[in-house]
């Protein structure tokens, strides 16, 4: 019985596929859905710059902060939405912030 | 045997209600409703349901009460009128897009302003695109057997959609009629248990999320699955009516034909006003007039081909609309009407009659007119007027 309706909803599906009403049958399917694509601005980590202090991932309204092992390793740009915080909070000037092609 | 009582339209409904025993009935009173949670409520208090009854404070709570309650798998009923209907707008979309399939009396009355509390059809009309099944009744009869009806139609794997039960306020709603009831052991059999299915908030074996966010890439499909919802219904009420006949001998369609086979002039009509003009039918025929009625029993979804083929050897046709939608070309029964003859390759003369707005009193006489100028299209071929309203001080 358990996730026998689990699908994966693309831009493919068509509407004799889709979910009723659009029900949900997984839960934190929001990482699956890419809403870094809103992007206009793009902030760029320079690692040999920072100082892992840590302050900025906290402040990331999207959890786009990777950190591994209590370290910033990078940024996931599939749900960044470029909003700067990051930028602004480093205190160490370590983030470009460069517009998105 | 059936049970033969009187009981006002009103107490017709929540007789319905009592017998069904929903699980969850969230409402919030507005005239010329008012009575029916009131008569369910005293079910609930003398124990004759085990209903959970939700008294909110108003028609929007109502309405999300219905929505939440639904979602988490109960079979949920309310039931309201015209500004009450007005506040759940917003809902009644949610209710319908999220495929939920909440059971709703409309009693129908004029929407604001001025104030009025008498009937018409502006309310429902107005929700006609809400994605709800209608259902219109003549008379407490009607609304009684659409009530039960209408459970098993919203709750068909096939349709899963909420549905409407319209009847004339204080016309049908007020005044006591006699009536035929079911044992309430057939309603229970009839409309059975009720499966939610396992897409329930409150079902722990599949955890779901319910009315998300549905952006450009997928709200189309969403729509498009819901219209084919729509779609089905048609056959699921025609089904499910054969059912309900087979149990009362009480027929049902998408609706009434009253001596159509060889009419050559006819009026479409939706709720109590056919029984007003049936009557003028009768005097008609009695003269040798071939006239005939349409009653509209299912608005929602528009029995397009149906009707075309019901009227199509008409020679002339009036669409009464007891609500104006203020196109400024016709009440939208007639709109509807009119677009369904479009491809039938006879077709007769269609005119609009608005009529009875804010309770404005409709006679056999004014009905009588309509039929009078019909006849004169008829026989002179000339149509003076297409766009009418009937009953108004000119
Ligand atoms: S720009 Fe905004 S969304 Fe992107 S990583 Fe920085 S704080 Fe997060
Ligand atoms: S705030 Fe700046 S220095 Fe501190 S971890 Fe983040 S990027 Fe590195």
């Amino acid at each position: 019985m358990k996730d026998n309706k689990k699908v994966t909803i693309t831009t493919e599906t068509t509407w004799k596929e889709i979910t009723p009403g659009g029900i949900i049958y997984e839960a934190g399917n929001a990482h699956n859905y890419k809403t870094g694509e809103w992007r206009s601005m793009k902030p760029i980590w320079n690692s040999e710059k920072c100082k892992q202090c840590l302050l900025c991932f906290p402040v990331c309204p999207d959890s786009s902060i990777l950190v591994e092992d209590g370290k910033i390793v990078g940024i996931d740009y599939d749900h960044c939405k470029g909003c700067g915080v990051c930028v602004e909070v480093c205190p160490f000037k370590v983030f470009d912030f460069v517009k998105e092609d | 045997m059936a049970i033969r009582e009187r009981l006002s339209g009103n107490e017709a409904v929540a007789t319905a209600m009592k017998q069904i025993n929903p699980d969850v009935v969230a409402a919030f009173p507005i005239t010329p409703s008012t009575e029916v949670p009131q008569y369910f409520s005293q079910f609930v208090a003398n124990g004759s349901v085990d209903t959970e009854f939700v008294a909110v404070e108003s028609e929007h709570s109502a309405m999300s009460a219905c929505v939440g309650a639904s979602a988490a798998g109960a079979r949920v009923m309310t039931a309201t009128s015209a500004n009450g209907l007005a506040l759940m707008w917003e809902i009644l979309y949610i209710a319908a897009s999220s495929r939920l399939p909440i059971v709703m009396p409309v009693i129908n009355r004029a929407l604001s302003g001025p104030i009025n509390i008498h009937n018409d059809h502006s309310d429902s009309m107005g929700a006609r695109d809400s994605g709800w099944i209608q259902l219109y009744s003549e008379d407490n009869q009607e609304a009684y057997d659409n009530i039960i009806q209408a459970i098993r139609i919203a709750e068909h794997k096939d349709v899963r959609l909420p549905v409407m039960v319209c009847m004339d306020g204080f016309i049908v709603s007020h005044s006591v009629e006699n009536i035929e009831l079911l044992e309430t052991e057939k309603v229970k059999e009839f409309v059975g248990e009720y499966d939610p299915g396992l897409d329930t908030l409150l079902n722990p074996e599949q955890p779901v999320a319910m009315g998300p966010l549905d952006l450009p890439p997928h709200y189309f499909e969403h729509k498009r699955q819901q219209a084919e919802a729509m779609k089905n219904a048609k056959k699921v009420i025609l089904e499910i009516a054969k059912e309900f006949e087979a149990l009362t001998g009480r027929k049902y369609g998408l609706f009434e034909e009253y001596k159509m086979e060889d009419a050559e002039v006819a009026i479409v009509v939706l709720n109590s006003t056919a029984g007003t003009a049936k009557e003028v039918v009768d005097e008609l025929r009695e003269k040798g007039v071939k006239a005939g009625l349409i009653k509209i029993r299912v608005f929602r979804p528009f029995p397009v081909e149906e009707l075309r083929d019901a009227l199509k050897h008409v020679k002339a046709v009036a669409v009464m609309d007891k609500a104006d939608s203020f196109s400024a070309a016709g009440g939208p029964v007639f709109v509807e009407t009119r677009a369904a003859l479009y491809d039938a390759e006879t077709k007769p003369v269609v005119i609009s009659y608005i009529y009875g707005l804010g309770g404005r009193d409709v006679r056999t006489n004014d009905i009588m007119k309509v039929y009078n100028d019909l006849l004169e299209i008829v026989e002179t071929g000339e149509v003076k007027s297409v766009y009418n309203y009937l009953g108004v001080r000119e």
